[in-house]
């Protein structure tokens, strides 16, 4: 495998050809906050929270860092005034959905989001995707999947698969940012297999 | 709707995956409605997982997941229609069936949707009923034309 250069934050770091700046950075250590990529997941590039600057030639492009791959001589920043703007937003929107999950309220504090700033919209799934990807990724058992479209979508499990498979895994449960991909287990499994 | 009209449906597209919107359309306009059963009969026969076909029957408008009446009714919204008077002929609508969009009757005559353009703008305000238009109709016509399907 080729191994290439590259400048993230002023560090010149190697990284395999084919990885994503996400991927080089993490192999070497620097830190790009994250919501909905999962290493065993197929870069999904849902949540925009990853979002860093390149050097392209004179003028900086803003691009999303789980779904980018790295170039030889890339020059990145993961930091700086306007990324840490983007990252501020996008945590206030998904605040107002989900204002008391411990994965956003850690990036709040690091991002100095107000998580009043927008008004409260209590749907708590912020569609990072990782339960429906993962069960069928990594499982591939297609027991929980999206319906609806736009912001009337959200999960929904597959009672008759749910009641076989859901009670031995719930691998899913810990990846959920939120609690909402629990309650919805639950409310599932009492409604259509509560004898299980 | 029975497995063997549903497996011909399926069997028309050559059993593709690729084919799935496609046959979900063949199926909603022979059915009206997409039932449970069918939904898991193409998925099984395309191998698609049931979640992807549930994602793709529920967003789309053009599929229903719950029974339609004999009857669709869609009334126009757009622009030009409601300037003419399109939220009268919605309300003349809802009274005369007693249901609002998005419902069907009990006895399932009638199924009301309102759309945001039929590309017949001269025409409003515009109602369209199992496809054919009426345009420029007025609050009277409205329940003639209701009164006249069975
Ligand atoms: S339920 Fe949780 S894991 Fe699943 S998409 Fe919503 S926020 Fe993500
Ligand atoms: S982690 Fe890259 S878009 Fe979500």
């Amino acid at each position: 495998m080729k191994i290439i250069n590259l400048n993230i934050d002023g560090k010149i770091i190697k990284a395999n050809e084919g990885m994503t700046v996400l991927e080089a950075a993490q192999s070497a250590g620097i830190f790009i906050p994250k919501l909905c990529h999962h290493e065993k997941l197929i870069p999904f590039g849902g949540c925009r929270l990853c979002i860093v600057e390149i050097d392209a030639g004179g003028w900086t492009k803003l691009v999303v860092s789980c779904v980018y791959q790295a170039e030889a001589n890339m020059v990145v920043k993961t930091r700086s005034e306007k990324i840490d703007r983007i990252r501020k937003t996008i945590l206030e929107l998904l605040l107002a959905h989900a204002p008391n999950s411990l994965a956003l309220q850690e990036l709040a504090h690091e991002y100095g989001a107000d998580k009043n700033r927008f008004e409260k919209e209590a749907s708590f799934c912020v569609h990072c995707g990782l339960c429906v990807r993962y069960c069928s990724e990594v499982k591939k058992l297609n027991a929980v999947g999206f319906i609806d479209r736009g912001i009337n979508k959200e999960i929904s499990f597959i009672p008759e698969i749910a009641a076989k498979e859901c009670n031995s895994c719930k691998e899913c449960f810990p990846l959920c940012p939120t609690s909402y991909l629990q309650a919805v287990f639950v409310l599932t499994e009492a409604l259509s297999f509560p004898e299980h | 709707m029975d497995n063997k009209k549903i497996d011909y449906l399926i069997e028309k597209h050559n059993s593709e995956a690729s084919s799935l919107i496609q046959i979900l359309l063949d199926i909603q306009s022979e059915n009206h409605w997409l039932p449970k059963e069918a939904l898991e009969r193409v998925s099984e026969k395309l191998q698609i997982p049931l979640t992807r076909t549930m994602h793709i029957a529920s967003f789309y408008k053009a599929f229903s997941l719950v029974p339609k009446g004999r009857h669709e009714v869609h009334i126009c919204m757009g622009t030009a229609c409601h300037v003419r008077g399109a939220k009268r002929v919605l309300e003349t609508v809802e009274d005369l069936t007693g249901i609002k969009p998005g419902e069907t009757d009990v006895d399932m005559k009638f199924s009301l949707e309102t759309v945001n353009c039929l590309g017949c703008c001269a025409l409003g305000p515009v109602i369209e009923i199992n496809g054919k238009t009426h345009g420029k109709i007025s609050v009277s016509e409205t329940a003639e034309v209701l009164n006249s399907y069975k």
